[in-house]
């Protein structure tokens, strides 16, 4: 299948005051056309800043990122981001948001009227199918958190974009929330055959969305291991509790958890629940 | 399971139902409450003030009653030409502001936008803003000369360096995330600037503008230092020298009257242009 990203010997340095800090190192990783990807890893890891990269948001040291074969160092519409938050418009209605990046094109005169109407009609597609269709007027501030993250995918797919790249988009959703947008975005992938990366912490929420699941050690930040997901092309909320998924979790945490360096004490818990016992 | 509606009996009701203090920490107010406490602080010193006039106890030279007052207003009126001074004045203030905020608008979107242009500015804008207005006077005397522009001049200096650094600092806090969404859907700079930057600064924007015009109120009287022969500043300082305190009180709550009034209108402004703010 055509490679739709590579990665080769991409590595990132920050320079700051209190020194240089390797925050990717040697990445080498090719994500094939309409794949899912997911980057998890302790904090630190690197995962949104090679995110980042993708998306042409921030530049790499060392090493290049081909996108379908081209070389690339600037944001493109060829690649959408949606962010954890704050990057919808307030000031737009959700319709506006999601029609933002037509309007560019309107403003610099490029669409011809055909243009105009199949994007139309291609907004109020999204809208019925993010369920948002009875909210096309509000603003942004008027919606729940799981409604906004939805207008920022729906404005992320507006221009048919070959990569989605999603940065923790749910980590500030509840857990019921989250759910529904799993299948959602599971949904519309399968539909617009978008390739996806979507960086998050949540082990299960990786498993359970990608094809493959890539883990990410820091310092420096590097890919540890890449875990094929055994599961099926469509998806199901039970699965997570069938054992090919929980041993996946298992293996998967217990390589987050060894390459974080951080560890529970448990001789020093102990300790402290003595201490307080004589306290009391 | 059967879920099962909870049901309150009348008295559990009536206990619940708890009325909160006005005094809690960021506690509520009624909009009955509001105008309680709102007319009675406006209302207290109105009356302190006419106590101590009409019961002698402080000399009518130093405080007029508020009965001279409002005669001194009203026989300005007929005789002395009070609207052309509050025509004058508020030409002079509006047309300085104006000034400044035509060259501070985009001075301030650059600065907050391009960090050399903010290295190259903001040090000097705030070694100029420290400067007393008052002490240009000779100079705009002799720079501008004595006709209207010099007034103009003398507000514009008292408020043109405030505004550009206010203006730049709103501009400033526009979220990242905004502005690289509009990056990864294909907007260009000058883009970016006009429908993202700009859109999302203006409320801020037109807060700073009715801050700052009500700074070039305070540099009135200072600019009707120089050669005026008419205006409300000018009226305040004649009226000092025939010690007529009763129209340096006239004066002064005409200014204050004019300046409240523009700032509701300002409000009123910001309540219409930004519905997004207001609809929760």
């Amino acid at each position: 299948m055509a490679k739709t990203i590579t990665l080769s010997r991409l590595g990132k340095i920050f320079v700051t005051k209190e020194g240089t800090t390797v925050a990717l190192q040697n990445i080498e990783l090719a994500v094939e056309m309409g794949q899912f990807v997911t980057l998890v890893g302790a904090s630190g890891c690197g995962k949104s800043t090679l995110l980042r990269i993708i998306a042409g948001l921030e530049q790499q040291t060392t090493g290049q990122v081909l996108i379908a074969g081209e070389e690339i160092n600037r944001p493109g519409v060829d690649r959408a981001v949606v962010f954890q938050h704050y990057s919808l418009y307030p000031w737009l209605t959700v319709m506006q948001n999601i029609k933002f990046s037509r309007r560019l094109f309107t403003h610099r005169n490029e669409s011809t009227s055909a243009d105009v109407e199949a994007a139309s009609g291609r907004a109020d597609a999204l809208l019925a199918v993010m369920g948002l269709a009875h909210v096309a007027d509000a603003y942004p501030n008027q919606l729940s958190g799981g409604m906004q993250q939805r207008v920022a995918i729906a404005r992320a797919l507006m221009p048919r974009p070959q990569i989605l790249l999603m940065d923790e988009p749910f980590g500030a959703l509840d857990a019921q929330t989250r759910d529904v947008m799993h299948d959602l975005i599971r949904y519309l992938r399968a539909i617009e055959n978008t390739t996806i990366v979507f960086v998050t912490h949540d082990v299960e929420e990786a498993i359970y969305l990608g094809n493959r699941v890539v883990v990410l050690a820091p310092r420096p930040g590097r890919i540890d291991s890449v875990h094929p997901v055994p599961l099926t092309e469509e998806r199901t909320q039970d699965m997570k509790l069938v054992p090919e998924f929980i041993t996946m979790k298992r293996t998967i945490l217990e390589r987050i958890r060894e390459t974080s360096g951080m560890k529970t004490d448990y001789e020093m818990l102990r300790k402290l629940t003595q201490r307080a016992a004589i306290i009391a | 399971m059967i879920p099962t509606k909870p049901t309150l009996a009348k008295s559990e009701v009536k206990g619940s139902v708890r009325q909160m203090s006005v005094w809690r920490i960021r506690g509520g107010l009624s909009r009955g409450q509001y105008w309680t406490f709102a007319i009675a602080g406006l209302l207290l010193p109105v009356l302190t003030w006419w106590l101590a006039s009409s019961t002698g106890w402080v000399d009518k030279v130093f405080l007029p009653s508020p009965k001279d007052v409002t005669v001194r207003i009203w026989t300005w009126l007929q005789n002395d030409h009070l609207l052309n001074d509050i025509w004058i004045s508020t030409y002079r203030v509006t047309a300085g502001w104006l000034l400044s905020a035509l060259i501070a608008l985009p001075l301030g979107l650059l600065i907050g936008t391009y960090r050399p242009i903010q290295a190259w500015f903001e040090p000097l804008m705030d070694f100029i803003r420290y400067m007393p207005a008052v002490a240009f006077i000779p100079l705009v005397m002799i720079w501008v000369g004595i006709d209207e522009s010099s007034k103009i001049a003398i507000i514009f200096i008292g408020t043109f360096f405030q505004m550009v650094l206010m203006m730049a600092e709103d501009v400033r806090r526009v979220p990242m995330q905004q502005i690289e969404a509009a990056q990864t859907m294909g907007a260009n700079r000058s883009e970016i600037l006009s429908l993202v930057v700009l859109q999302s600064a203006k409320p801020a924007l037109l807060d700073t503008l009715r801050v700052t015009m009500g700074w070039a109120w305070t540099y009135l009287v200072v600019a009707e230092l120089v050669a005026a022969n008419s205006g409300l500043g000018y009226a305040i300082l004649k009226a000092q020298r025939f010690l007529q305190t009763d129209k340096i009180f006239a004066g002064i709550l005409l200014i204050g009257a004019i300046g409240l009034a523009m700032d509701q209108g300002f409000r009123w402004l910001h309540r219409r242009s930004f519905p997004w703010l207001y609809s929760r």
